[in-house]
């Protein structure tokens, strides 16, 4: 019915259209365009007698794909931006706004947001509820995502100056990219690294550098991008199970790392258990919350936690 | 949706924009075939259900008196300055990046809203080219899911109640909100309103909100408060500025994160020099995420200036290097 009241005034604005172009505006298939037809035909003004129908030229339809609508004046117009897509719609252009990286664009979304508040009236009122911060080196972030998902889209293999902060280091390495992904906040390039020899994900903010290559990408039997739906970490068997005492403070971890048991403790502190792969990682992490946390298991690692704040403890004495 | 029910809106609306007067609801079931066909009981539900339907869709159906001196018979019509939308002259390079803008958001709901707008714009004349313009294209994302309950009660000012459970809190709790807008800050969502069992402004992270989001009053049933101040709130979520600048050594080969943002340290060469170390100079904005930073580095890193970077490092160290293992 939504798409009905607004079919009536897109052909209208056109005078002809073909359905192809139509169905593609609309995003429905050519057929649904001509049932929908179909029902205007039977449409008008009340008391549908000779000359209220609404006309369709079917000839036109039928031979050309063509569609002609006439004696429907009054529908020439489409229904108001209800506030909802009014608000999507200029938080939407904001946020381009807000990570254009190029500033001949900024009047250009001024312009249309100026016109869009307007002719939205009322329903353009709730965006003002709305702020939309993208950090500073976001745009920088989006032109990247865009260099890769070009190379995704063309096949080409990409060498990548990528930081691990598990090791601590920056490598260079040659991937061949599958996918551009986004999952908890951040986006990814999923991708065949030749250096790892697997599939890896690789943060876009953790990449230095990226040179799309002429080279490109073969083809990997069997291999395709992963379905994020469940978040980023798909903990492994063999991960290591790590258990960790947390104070109320600590709690946060417990949103960042694929827990696999928590228990709540007097006093608002939580004993989680944690499936992480790399053991420089639950180091590092220990390292980070001092006293607010208490590693349980492994102990061995416990151990080395305590080893390397004495080492680091040493240069201060 | 049936053909046959399409036909009969369509009609239904058609009859109620073409009046210059309120049309009554005996005269709609005469032009309507199917009301005409339809028993008294079946067509009032049916008639009922279709109003409900066009209004839902964002028609405006208002209700009146056919004439002033006779209360008794109300009638409807579609006001047309209220139905259609105004006229929108969109440079092409306004249509393209609006055309863009269509394809920044990532969350289903917010997405299909954009799609209805555009197709609303392009019913209107709009011509969209997305390439008569390279922009750089942003993605928004909200896989919190109560984002859309959230969304959807700022925008129609319905006070909501949901649970919440700070990362600090051991279990959630019910929390009642007038929700005067929504924010987003490095790739998180927070509802800004009233608290009203705080009393006072509160901001939410979606994250935290457990379970559903539901409706605790009647749409329009507050209104935000002149002074509040959306942006302040965002400013106040932001990482502090990075103003302050730390004095490191970090271990040569090592601190790859830290040497991202920092440049070599011209001042105390000679003194602090040590054998297979660089000293660095690193801007940071918050002392203890900063010491955060460098505790994981472990003993790679060495604080040697300011002191409140260093006393906590140090006082933090001394903390783990005492901590019993494994006693539980």
């Amino acid at each position: 019915m939504a798409r009905l009241l607004a079919l009536v005034p897109y052909i209208q604005a056109r005078r002809e259209v073909s359905v192809e172009q139509a169905a593609s505006d609309f995003g429905v298939r050519p057929q649904q365009i001509v049932k929908d037809l179909n029902v205007l035909w039977f449409c008008g003004l009340p008391g549908l007698e000779m000359g209220d129908l609404i006309e369709v030229d079917m000839d036109a339809l039928e031979g050309d794909g063509v569609i002609r609508v006439s004696n429907v004046d009054y529908l020439s117009r489409p229904l108001r931006l209800d506030s909802a897509e009014a608000s999507a719609l200029i938080v939407a252009l904001r946020a381009l706004r807000e990570g254009a990286d190029d500033d001949g664009v900024r009047p250009i979304v001024d312009g249309a947001l100026r016109k869009l508040e307007e002719a939205a009236g009322d329903g353009a009122a709730p965006a003002a509820q709305v702020d939309i911060r993208l950090p500073r080196q976001q745009a920088r972030l989006y032109a990247l995502r865009d260099r890769l998902q070009g190379a995704v889209d063309q096949r080409r293999q990409v060498r990548l100056d990528y930081y691990v902060p598990t090791r601590d280091e920056s490598t260079e390495r040659v991937v061949d990219p599958l996918a551009v992904v986004h999952a908890d906040g951040h986006s990814y390039l999923d991708a065949w690294c030749h250096v790892a020899e697997d599939q890896r994900l690789f943060r876009l903010d953790r990449i230095s550098a990226a040179a799309v290559l002429d080279s490109p990408v073969p083809s990997h039997a069997g291999l395709a991008p992963r379905d994020l739906a469940a978040g980023i970490f798909t903990p492994s068997d063999d991960d290591l199970l790590v258990t960790v005492r947390l104070d109320p403070t600590a709690r946060w971890v417990a949103e960042y790392y694929p827990v696999e048991h928590a228990r709540n403790e007097r006093g608002g502190g939580l004993t989680v258990r944690l499936r992480i792969g790399d053991p420089a990682l639950v180091t590092q992490l220990m390292l980070r919350l001092g006293a607010t946390g208490e590693l349980i298991e492994p102990v061995e690692l416990a151990e080395e936690v305590r080893r390397v704040a004495a080492e680091a403890l040493a240069h201060y004495t | 949706m049936t053909a046959r029910k399409s036909e009969r809106l369509l009609n239904l609306l058609i009859a109620l924009l073409v009046s210059r007067t309120y049309v009554t609801k005996e005269r709609l079931r005469s032009v309507v075939e199917p009301y005409r066909e339809a028993g008294d009981d079946a067509f009032e539900k049916m008639f009922e259900r279709d109003k409900e339907e066009l209004r839902s869709l964002g028609v405006p159906i208002e209700v009146g008196f056919v004439d002033r001196a006779f209360e008794d018979d109300p009638g409807y019509r579609i006001e047309r300055s209220a139905f259609e939308l105004p006229d929108i002259d969109l440079t092409p390079e306004e249509a393209a990046v609006v055309g863009l803008a269509a394809r920044v958001w990532q969350h289903a709901g917010l997405a299909a809203a954009t799609s209805d707008a555009l197709v609303k714009l392009k019913a209107a004349g709009v011509t969209v080219d997305r390439t008569a313009l390279h922009v750089v294209q942003p993605l928004l994302t909200a896989e919190e899911p109560s984002f859309e309950a959230l969304w959807d009660a700022t925008r129609t000012r319905t006070p909501v109640s949901f649970g919440y459970r700070p990362s600090s809190a051991a279990r959630s709790a019910t929390r009642h909100l007038q929700p005067w807008g929504v924010v987003s800050s490095r790739g998180r969502w927070y509802v800004v309103g009233h608290d009203a069992d705080r009393g006072e402004a509160r901001v939410f992270r979606l994250s935290r909100v457990q379970g559903e989001v539901v409706p605790d009053g009647e749409p329009g049933s507050f209104s935000v408060p002149e002074g509040a101040d959306l942006r302040a709130v965002a400013r106040a979520l932001a990482p502090p500025a990075e103003d302050r600048t730390a004095e490191l050594l970090v271990r040569r080969g090592s601190g790859q994160g830290l040497r991202r943002h920092a440049r070599p340290s011209g001042e105390g060469q000679d003194r602090d020099a040590r054998e297979g170390w660089d000293r660095l100079s690193v801007r940071y904005g918050a002392t203890e995420a900063f010491a955060d930073e460098v505790l994981g580095y472990g003993a790679e890193v060495v604080v040697l200036a300011p002191d409140e970077v260093r006393d906590s490092v140090v006082r933090r160290l001394r903390e783990l290097a005492q901590a019993p293992v494994g006693a539980t």
